[in-house]
């Protein structure tokens, strides 16, 4: 009877799409594209958040029809590209540095089908120079170093200590781009000023586990740090609730993550993923779309440093100046933003 | 001064191995592997964290994290006690259960992959060494008492007795009468609410939950059980090791020549170094992982 009723239950399921793949496949009248999500997918108030913006946006301004997968663990991500891929989207959109080595397979099996990355890492050949991606991949990076150095200027302006902290997650070549970055700009307004950087792994975990963010954190604080910029995932959710239990200041990272520790966060850098994953549908549409390398900066507003009425009272006007000023310099190449921690002065 | 707030941390760190590694003696001395430590720790984060949000009281919140443990600990006896399935693969499929649900009832409750909304915790502001805060904190004063209640539990009361015997040899233990399976129930239990109230720690110190916010630290937890050779005075200090061990790695990333990377083996290493029988020799219960009768 048990058996019979398992049966019958796992029959039907069969017939029950599975979840996040809700959305009809394809349709005909339609630019088709194909997002895939980075584990966690949407509600991640991060990066996959901001590209479902990015989508919608190109839905609502293009008319566009997007479709979403959210992977589960590991190897999904790979099956869930080749699926839009092989539907025949006309885009396929990974999410995120992990996706990398997928896309550059799955570009070279569907050469008619372009493929966009965000967060792409660009491999170099054995000399060191970059090897391009695939002709139908679009690697969408962003200059994290750009806006983690007008965050350090910033926080060593109004940190009140000769002592700036960062904390990362997994001790690895993108995250030591923010720590390049913020180091420099430390350094840019005050060259006597010391940065403590630390990391809470080397594996995966140690970007989502708050638990080490907070104690590390709470060391910092502890050592004289008044302000600490984080890129750590959600190990830096522990880093805010040390700000909050010893009333210091934090810095947010990807997303504007003010709404986790009212008052304690300084600032947040923020990337600009909706706006390229836009970007990249928009050429598509508009069939411009070519691979290769796209970075945003700065300039291009793929990376900035978030100033409203949050956070105004924690900024004086002097220091916005200043800072705007560090933008301008930044963007006119009169300044030059470190991206590996071997070229920080 | 640094002395006093190097000595709070280690204490803060320890507090989830010291729960889990309570609850790993009591099962394992059972017969049953505590594999599914981490997974009853998730477990007892996400319903720790649910229940402070809904009670609005982080009493609330560790009730339910003792809850939310002692589930996941209940499904892990069913199926190795009473269907007697394998241990070790039980043991994973927990672990990948409760990340699993944590995650979809994270997102079907909160609407979120990442974390829930702030709840109440036990924390207080302090700016000094973190002892206020410490002895603030009933879970921290809890966690303490955790190794001794369990020592106590099975050196000092009949319940711990027939644990130990049902641990060494179940069919000796059910030739005088002891009910050999509601005992290792009982204690497969125990070790769930311990393990969920190391999570209920993690969750409230944190005021959420986030997405596989545990880490691995049932792992260490079960690795401290080894190390200390499965008696609970040992393994509460193999837990303060393998904490203060993480606090000095805190305290000296960057400034020492000693990798971070390698402080973070160094549990793992010294249960393979007490595995090998390199320090005086970890005798296993005896019936450990022998699900059959």
């Amino acid at each position: 009877m048990l058996m019979g009723v398992l049966l019958a239950a796992h029959v039907v399921l069969l017939f029950v799409h599975p979840a996040g793949a809700t959305s009809p496949t394809i349709d005909p009248n339609a630019v088709n594209i194909g997002i895939v999500f980075d584990v966690g997918g949407r509600g991640d108030k991060s990066f996959n958040d901001a590209a479902y913006l990015g989508a919608e946006r190109a839905e609502k301004e293009l008319g566009v029809h997007v479709r979403f997968i959210e992977p589960g663990d590991g190897s999904d991500r790979e099956a869930g590209l080749r699926i839009l891929a092989a539907e025949g989207m006309k885009l396929v959109v990974g999410i995120g540095f992990i996706f990398t080595d997928d896309l550059n397979q799955l570009a070279r099996e569907y050469p008619n089908t372009d493929f966009a990355g965000v967060d792409y890492s660009v491999a170099t050949d054995s000399a060191g120079n970059p090897i391009p991606p695939p002709p139908n991949l679009a690697a969408l990076k962003f200059r994290e170093e750009e806006g983690s150095f007008l965050v350090g200027a910033l926080a060593a302006m109004v940190g009140h200590s000769k002592k700036l902290g960062f904390i990362g997650g997994m001790n690895s070549p993108l995250i030591q781009k923010f720590q390049a970055g913020y180091a420099a700009g430390v350094h840019y307004v005050c060259p006597d000023c010391q940065v403590i950087a630390q990391y809470a792994g080397v594996t995966p975990d140690a970007f989502r586990n708050p638990g080490v963010g907070k104690e590390l954190a709470l060391a910092q604080y502890q050592q004289g740090v008044n302000v600490i910029f984080h890129a750590s995932g959600s190990t830096g959710l522990g880093v805010f609730e040390a700000a909050r239990q010893t009333d210091r200041l934090a810095i947010g990272v990807d997303a504007d993550q003010y709404s986790e520790a009212p008052g304690h966060v300084l600032t947040s850098m923020v990337k600009g993923v909706d706006a390229a994953v836009f970007d990249a549908i928009k050429r598509v549409k508009d069939g411009t779309f070519k691979g290769g390398i796209y970075t945003f900066g700065l300039a291009q507003n793929g990376v900035r440093y978030v100033y409203d009425e949050h956070n105004r009272n924690l900024i004086p006007d002097s220091v916005h100046a200043r800072l705007e000023q560090i933008r301008a310099d930044i963007i006119a190449g009169k300044i030059k933003v470190p991206s590996t921690l071997g070229a920080a002065p | 001064m640094i002395f006093l707030a190097l000595v709070a941390q280690t204490v803060r760190i320890s507090m989830p191995y010291l729960f889990a590694s309570a609850g790993g003696v009591l099962s394992e001395r059972s017969g049953l592997i505590g594999l599914g430590l981490e997974g009853y720790m998730l477990a007892g984060a996400f319903t720790a964290a649910l229940g402070s949000y809904y009670g609005q009281n982080p009493w609330v919140g560790v009730i339910a994290g003792v809850g939310g443990g002692m589930a996941l600990a209940l499904l892990y006896a069913l199926c190795s006690i009473r269907y007697k399935a394998d241990q070790v693969v039980v043991g994973v499929a927990i672990n990948l259960l409760a990340v699993g649900a944590t995650r979809f009832f994270l997102r079907l409750v909160f609407r979120s992959s990442s974390n829930s909304p702030r709840v109440p915790g036990f924390s207080v502001v302090e700016t000094g060494t973190g002892f206020l805060a410490l002895a603030h904190n009933p879970l921290i004063w809890m966690g303490a008492l955790s190794i001794p209640a369990v020592a106590w539990l099975l050196y000092r009361t009949p319940f711990g007795l027939r644990v130990r015997a049902v641990g060494e040899h179940p069919g000796a233990a059910l030739s005088v009468g002891v009910p050999v399976p509601k005992v290792q129930w009982i204690a497969v239990a125990l070790s769930g609410a311990l393990a969920g109230l190391g999570g209920a720690y993690l969750a409230l110190d944190q005021h959420q939950f986030s997405d596989q916010m545990t880490a691995g630290r049932g792992f260490i937890a079960l690795a401290a059980v080894i190390f200390g050779r499965w008696d609970p005075v040992r393994v509460g200090f193999a837990c303060l090791l393998f904490a203060a061990a993480e606090t000095m790695e805190i305290r000296l990333q960057g400034t020492s020549q000693i990798p971070g990377q390698f402080v973070q083996m160094i549990p793992y290493l010294l249960t393979i170094v007490a595995l090998a029988g390199v320090v005086g020799r970890a005798v296993p219960p005896a019936a450990l992982g022998k699900s059959g009768d």
